[in-house]
């Protein structure tokens, strides 16, 4: 009888965690804002996916590779790329403008005369790339560091704690470009393994580790609360093993609270990346990423803002969807809570 | 008739503004064009390039006699050039001019280290015990002042076409006897033009007055200046200096405004801004002793396939930089505007200038040389331009069938990277600017034989490249250039046409220069060597 009400128990746990996803998912799909974020975000990352498809089939151009001295077809005639400005001395150069057809730079072209769509596609990959990567091994190793501390208590809990408030003590922004500026310049080497200055997983890695705190300290919080409650005291009063209670009973209650998590953490490593990027540490040249795309247009801002703005859109509109599926999945996973609450 | 007119505009504050000083006043030490420039009215040489405004000067590249009364007289050979001093010319504290002042300043440039001791003096007789700073250099037998007939002799070691170029450079400009032989640092040595230094602080400015003692003995390598005051002002970055000369704050700025403030300087100031070619040429070092530009139809196909229009529009534009198919600037004996690469032209029959890259001929090229697949590494400098030049030539040598990289370097550090041949670069972007406008400070200095020492980071010659037949043809070419500046022209063409041939660089552009003045402004004069004359502005 006692095992039958632990939830480790096959049959308990089966139906207790069929129940409250189910009813979870339920009121995730009622959540309008959440479906049209979740809507927005399908559009953009299948998009972005494309980004070949478009570069190749439809603009016919190579988003990395310098074209200043290219010409484009408009109207029937070739145009400069990139033109001379109109005044008397043609003093000053500025890249052709939106021109809004696909075909034909739509969103008119970088100071390299890159076709500024193609880039913001093909940045758009890695800046996805880097922030779903870098969300995903963020509440990974958080929920290791949160369920250790939280459940070990006790020195293993300080320890772990303080090394997350020292971290935490330094702002993310600089903690990340400290780490950046060291390993742009070399990348790094671990042992027998090296990983080039330009390869993703560098600002992959910095962006996850720079913001394991903030998931950590609310995984070990809703630990701790699970260590003492009844089915936990029980377990272990059945002798249980402790790395079985683990994975068994506290893992499967923390889930809701990192589900919840992922999408926010996924719009703070976006931030982030693209803000490395912006600054020359994150995404490295020729490759693209939105941050990227940004401190190409910073010299074009007057001229030519919308190099500029057109990945700064997609930045807001992916941050502001992660959020709102964010908000929705917290309610829904709230409902979960409250039925356990009341049973 | 010019200067009558002028008269009218003489004095007021002409006001200047730099984001930095330029360091060390001391005309023997002072190397940064900033300084350069703004000593031009303070100092004068037994030569000079002319100081006065091109419509007066005509050939404003080649030396003229200044503090010498007239051109020296060479004799032996090339070995002896005696000259004549000016008299009655006085320093800016009344001290008169003499021959034991010109002596004095010639051991001088050994005593202080200048820079320039070494490269263009060290053929003095004399000069080898001195050029390692020695205070007791006496430059015995070097140079020879005779008080009493007013004329002072230099014996050369070796002939040297250029020493009247290397005499009219400002680091040998005359200053009294009795100035330390130390560099002087803040303090600038009394000189002998329109104007003296009256303060000086790097932080903040600097300070110039007429000099009480000045009359103008030759117009056009010294005249008189037209401000009476001269005030040079520290610190504004160049966004801000723009702003400061649209807005009549400053009549002048130091530095190239930023490309984002280009557009708006054409289209509201276009009046108030001046163009002037920069005797600077950007190109990019082939190692002609490192696969795979050791082979020389590796070399041509990259000069075929560079797309010189690209790397002009990463330089601001046809309004700011030209493409250039020869290592010597426009404006230079010897510059030739034909192209022996690229579309349309061939070493036989060159297009008369740069008409687009051949890819095809270049990949052709590259395939009969069987180096496709190899790895290359392109050195490049921080800058952004930079950056953008060397990303272009590695589009090239990857559409060519290379293996690329870049890396950027610093462009204090680059500079010497690319010179010591222990760092194996194997092609690397830079720029060269002569210290004086002959043919041979690029050329010669560039790709002789002499330039060339292994394992240094002093060795001009980044190439590497030594060919007997071009060193003779050099020096031919240098020789003619006193005597017969036509022939030496005609020399000079064939000795860059020779070296293209060779393709141990690919030239890419020159630059040109932009000045912004304030509107009260006038008589902007610039000239090829001192650029902008700021002692003939006119502010009323």
């Amino acid at each position: 009888m006692t095992t039958a009400l632990t939830p480790s128990s096959p049959s308990v746990s089966a139906r207790a965690s069929a129940g409250p996803w189910r009813t979870a998912a339920r009121v995730l799909v009622r959540h309008r804002g959440a479906m049209v974020s979740l809507a927005v975000l399908a559009l953009v990352t299948v998009a972005c996916l494309l980004a070949p498809v478009y570069a190749d089939d439809v603009a016919h151009t190579d988003p990395f590779t310098s074209n200043v001295a290219g010409t484009v077809m408009l109207d029937g005639r070739q145009v400069d790329i990139m033109q001379p400005n109109d005044n008397p001395l043609h003093l000053g150069l500025s890249p052709i403008g939106p021109t809004w057809r696909m075909a034909a730079y739509p969103l008119g072209a970088d100071s390299q005369g890159r076709d500024v769509a193609a880039r913001l596609l093909y940045g758009g990959r890695n800046s996805l790339l880097i922030a779903f990567s870098a969300a995903a091994l963020c509440i990974m190793v958080a929920a290791c560091v949160g369920i250790v501390a939280g459940y070990a208590g006790g020195v293993v809990d300080a320890v772990l704690s303080r090394m997350m408030d020292i971290m935490w003590a330094v702002p993310v922004y600089l903690f990340a470009i400290s780490l950046s500026i060291v390993t742009v310049s070399q990348g790094l080497r671990i042992g027998p393994f090296t990983v080039a200055s330009d390869n993703l997983l560098i600002p992959i890695c910095i962006i996850a580790l720079v913001y394991v705190p903030y998931a950590a300290r609310p995984v070990r919080g809703r630990v701790m609360t699970l260590r003492r409650s009844e089915f936990v005291t029980a377990a272990r009063g059945l002798g249980v093993p402790g790395h079985r209670i683990v994975l068994r009973d506290i893992l499967p209650n923390v889930t809701g609270t990192l589900v919840v998590l992922a999408p926010l953490m996924t719009a703070l490593a976006l931030m982030a990346e693209s803000a490395l990027s912006f600054l020359s540490i994150g995404v490295q040249a020729p490759a693209a990423s939105w941050g990227t795309i940004i401190q190409d247009g910073e010299g074009l801002i007057y001229t030519r803002p919308m190099v500029a703005v057109a990945p700064g859109l997609a930045i807001i509109v992916v941050v502001l969807a992660l959020n709102i599926l964010g908000d929705g999945m917290r309610d829904a996973l709230d409902v979960r809570d409250g039925d356990r609450g009341r049973g | 008739m010019a200067r009558a007119a002028g008269s009218d505009h003489r004095g007021g504050t002409l006001r200047l503004t730099a984001a930095s000083s330029g360091g060390s006043l001391d005309p023997q030490i002072a190397y940064e064009h900033e300084n350069l420039q703004l000593e031009a009215p303070v100092y004068d040489g037994l030569m000079a390039f002319p100081k006065s405004a091109p419509d007066r000067i005509g050939d404003g590249d080649r030396p003229i006699p200044d503090l010498a009364d007239g051109p020296p007289d060479i004799r032996d050979g090339g070995l002896t050039y005696v000259f004549h001093l000016r008299r009655g010319v006085r320093f800016s504290n009344g001290q008169e001019v003499t021959v034991n002042d010109v002596a004095a300043t010639m051991r001088r440039i050994f005593r202080v280290n200048s820079p320039a001791a070494g490269p263009y003096f060290s053929d003095l007789v004399g000069a080898a015990p001195c050029l390692n700073g020695r205070t007791d250099c006496t430059l015995a037998g070097g140079v020879v002042a005779d008080p009493a007939a007013g004329s002072v002799t230099f014996h050369l070691v070796r002939p040297d076409p250029d020493f009247l170029y290397q005499l009219a450079f400002p680091q040998a400009s005359i200053v009294p006897a009795d100035t330390p032989g130390a560099d002087t640092g803040n303090v600038a040595p009394p000189g002998t033009g329109p104007y003296r230094i009256v303060s000086y602080d790097p932080d903040r400015g600097l300070r110039m007055e007429r000099n009480p003692y000045f009359h103008a003995w030759n117009p056009v390598a010294q005249p008189d200046g037209y401000p009476d005051r001269i005030q040079y002002d520290f610190g504004l970055e160049a966004d801000a200096e723009v702003t400061a000369v649209e807005n009549g704050q400053y009549d002048w700025m130091l530095d190239m405004p930023p490309a984002d403030r280009l557009g708006e300087l054409g289209d509201r100031y276009a009046a108030r801004v001046h163009l002037s070619d920069m005797q600077v040429v950007y190109y990019m070092e082939l190692n002609v002793r490192r696969p795979p530009f050791d082979n020389p139809a590796v070399r041509r196909a990259l000069n075929d396939a560079i797309d010189r229009h690209a790397v002009v529009i990463h330089e601001g534009g046809p309004a700011l930089a030209l493409p250039l198919c020869g290592m010597l600037p426009r404006g230079l004996m010897g510059y030739d505007p034909a192209c022996a690469y690229g579309r349309g032209a061939s070493a036989d029959h060159p297009a008369p200038a740069w008409q687009g890259p051949d890819l095809d001929r270049a990949r052709a090229l590259v395939r009969a040389s069987g180096t496709a697949g190899q790895a290359v590494s392109i050195v490049t400098q921080t800058s952004p331009v930079a950056i953008a030049i060397a990303g272009e030539v590695r589009d090239v040598l990857t559409a060519l069938g290379y293996r690329v990289t870049t890396r950027a370097i610093t462009p204090t550090v680059e500079f010497s990277y690319l010179q010591n041949t222990g760092n194996d670069v194997q092609i690397g972007f830079t720029g060269w600017e002569s210290d004086y406008p002959a043919p041979s400070s690029y050329l010669h200095t560039l790709f002789s034989c002499d330039s060339f020492h292994p394992g240094s980071d002093n060795s001009l010659n980044m190439s590497g490249l030594c060919d007997p037949a071009l060193d003779a043809a050099m020096r031919a070419a240098a020789l003619a250039q006193m005597t017969d500046p036509a022939r030496a022209d005609a020399l000079w063409r064939q000795v860059g046409r020779d070296l293209m041939a060779l393709a141990p660089v690919v030239p890419l552009v020159q630059t040109r220069r932009v000045d912004v003045v304030s509107a009260r402004v006038g008589h902007v004069a610039i000239s090829p060597y001192h650029l902008l004359l700021i002692a003939q502005l006119w502010v009323r």
